[in-house]
């Protein structure tokens, strides 16, 4: 308990006493706004407002019906389908660029660095903005070109190509984020080991391959994990767009799009609760299992 | 064959490079272009006309100036939360780090478990309990869930673990003084630059946030600027005469609203990566 406290120096301060003071700060602000709010969202996703009886208390019925709501599974599935081609996409070109950045073969990498790290810094209520214009056959460069050569622009806002341009604006908002995480591991890669590579003769792709990409595993590990929780609660991109194509994106497209249509237009807030919860509970497993496969992979 | 590859390596960069920073420069040119040249000339280039003066005046006096209000707002938003979060974190991560205490294994591993509970799927039930005690519609719905900072703790433990020895504190203590006079005048310099860190991430989460603003907040006066560009947005594709103006408004406040961070980003190169590499190698 009192490891700290060396027995040369006696005081009249318990520094394990002390400890707890230090922390307390932050752990009752996370107490009262993370814990609190969940705990009070598993209360409430309990009852249901029923037209005779008011608010009764209604067990586990809510998420019953979530389960079968094809709504919010339509939206669980879309956004697994998303993260299936989006994420791997976006992890490769930040594989590349961070690789291409370290391998010292490359000039101005500082400013390649920078450069793509840039969009980070805008908000992703910008960042959707901006492409919606982009996409947009009013003024957007693409359908200008197109139309110049006479050519039929695609309708990137039409139901066929929405998920994919959504998926361009995560993936320019976030691989120069994903990108500085694994230069920065790649920087901590010992240097003895490239020495050792050279000496048995292993050019620059072979050592990236062999030496390098598996020296940052934890660093991409943790990539996937922010990019199963950022995938999951897709919110902005969603709600921006549907003002641009109504028809396209329903009001349950992603299911945080979903369970905010529910608490602020629907005025279920019982259900809703129930259908952030099962949001939660979703992404927790879908990291876990993004953990457990890797570990038992670099078992083997 | 070497010279080559790094060639190709080079077109390759230059390629992700425009398309990271295109879209940027479609933005600086829409933002000087007249509403009417926006639609009639091409979108990546300049037109004859360079009104970007005419724009930022019409962007910044329209509705009574409330996108200079919404700015603020983003800045006092985000420097409260900010700094708040910081603060916690430093006091947090080096009570964690420096000291044994019952609980201290377990309760790290709990906070740093909620890493994973989504920020989003946490909004809607703070802003369920922010009514019942009425705090929605206040600035502080937005300050108080921004003061957690599960990831800014990780950093500030390990940050505290490195970056302080021990004999330095207990040297202090043989000196007599008192715990938290060690961690203010002695560890929270050795801490500054995780502190900055910190600081610099929570900055920016607050500064882009949306969902919670979007939800907590109903007068326009409170908006920050995200929330308040998304209701302009709306506005001008919804129809209605005066759409135009608006329109220019929206992209030329979007570029005014991006300055500031991209400005903190440059400036404060060192502090991002070395927050970045903290959390990425030592997970």
């Amino acid at each position: 308990m009192r490891r700290l406290a060396s027995s040369r120096a006696r005081r009249s301060v318990d520094p394990s006493a002390t400890g707890y003071l230090f922390v307390a700060p932050f752990l009752l602000v996370f107490a009262a706004m993370l814990v609190l709010p969940l705990g009070y969202a598993a209360y409430l996703s309990l009852f249901q407002d029923r037209l005779i009886g008011g608010t009764v208390f209604a067990g586990l019925d809510n998420y019953v019906t979530a389960l079968q709501d094809d709504r919010l599974l339509q939206g669980v599935l879309r956004v697994a389908k998303f993260f299936a081609f989006q994420v791997p996409i976006m992890l490769a070109i930040s594989l590349l660029a961070a690789l291409a950045i370290d391998s010292g073969l490359l000039r101005f990498a500082k400013a390649f660095r920078l450069g793509i790290f840039l969009p980070y810094a805008v908000p992703s209520v910008v960042a959707t903005l901006m492409w919606g214009y982009l996409y947009g056959p009013d003024f957007g460069p693409v359908a200008q070109l197109a139309d110049k050569i006479g050519a039929a622009a695609p309708k990137f806002l039409s139901d066929g190509w929405m998920l994919s341009s959504m998926a361009n604006i995560v993936t320019w908002e976030f691989t120069g984020y994903n990108m500085i995480i694994l230069y920065a591991a790649l920087r901590a890669i010992p240097h003895e080991l490239y020495e050792a590579a050279a000496v048995d003769g292993a050019g620059p792709w072979r050592t990236a391959w062999s030496i390098k990409i598996p020296a940052i595993r934890p660093a991409l590990l943790l990539c996937v994990i922010f990019s199963v929780i950022g995938s999951f609660q897709l919110f902005a991109e969603p709600n921006l767009l549907q003002r641009l194509a109504p028809s396209v994106i329903d009001s349950a497209y992603t299911p945080n799009l979903y369970a905010y249509t529910l608490a602020f237009t629907g005025q279920q807030v019982n259900y809703a609760a129930a259908v952030s919860f099962l949001l939660g509970a979703v992404i927790v497993i879908a990291s876990y299992t993004v953990l457990f496969l890797t570990n038992r992979r670099s078992k083997r | 064959m070497s010279e080559r590859r790094s060639k190709l390596l080079m077109i390759g960069m230059i390629a992700l490079f425009v398309y990271f920073l295109l879209p940027l420069f479609w933005l600086f040119v829409a933002s000087t272009k007249t509403t009417g040249d926006l639609f009639s000339s091409f979108g990546l280039w300049f037109s004859k006309d360079f009104s970007l003066l005419t724009n930022i005046r019409q962007t910044v006096t329209y509705d009574g100036g409330v996108y200079a209000r919404w700015m603020l707002n983003t800045v006092f938003y985000s420097v409260v939360s900010a700094g708040g979060a910081a603060f916690l974190s430093a006091l947090g991560g080096y009570g964690f780090a420096k000291y044994r205490f019952r609980g201290n294994g377990a309760m790290f591993a709990l906070v740093l478990g909620s890493i994973m509970v989504p920020t989003t799927a946490l909004a809607i039930p703070t802003y369920l309990l922010f009514s019942k005690v009425g705090l929605v519609n206040t600035p502080w719905a937005i300050i108080l869930p921004s003061l957690v900072s599960p990831f800014g703790l990780y950093l500030m433990r390990i940050y505290a673990q490195d970056a302080i020895p021990d004999g330095i504190i207990e040297a202090a203590r043989i000196d007599g003084a008192s715990e938290f006079r060690i961690f203010f005048q002695v560890a929270l310099r050795m801490l500054s630059p995780g502190l900055v860190t910190v600081l610099l991430f929570t900055l920016v989460a607050t500064w882009n946030n949306y969902f919670l603003p979007l939800i907590m907040l109903n007068n326009p006066k409170l908006y920050p600027v995200t929330v308040g560009l998304a209701a302009w947005s709306s506005q001008s594709v919804g129809g209605g005469g005066s759409t135009g103006a608006l329109l220019s408004s929206v992209v030329t406040g979007s570029l005014l609203s991006v300055i500031p961070l991209i400005a903190a980003f440059l400036l404060l190169q060192r502090y991002w990566q070395s927050g970045l590499s903290a959390g990425g190698v030592k997970e």
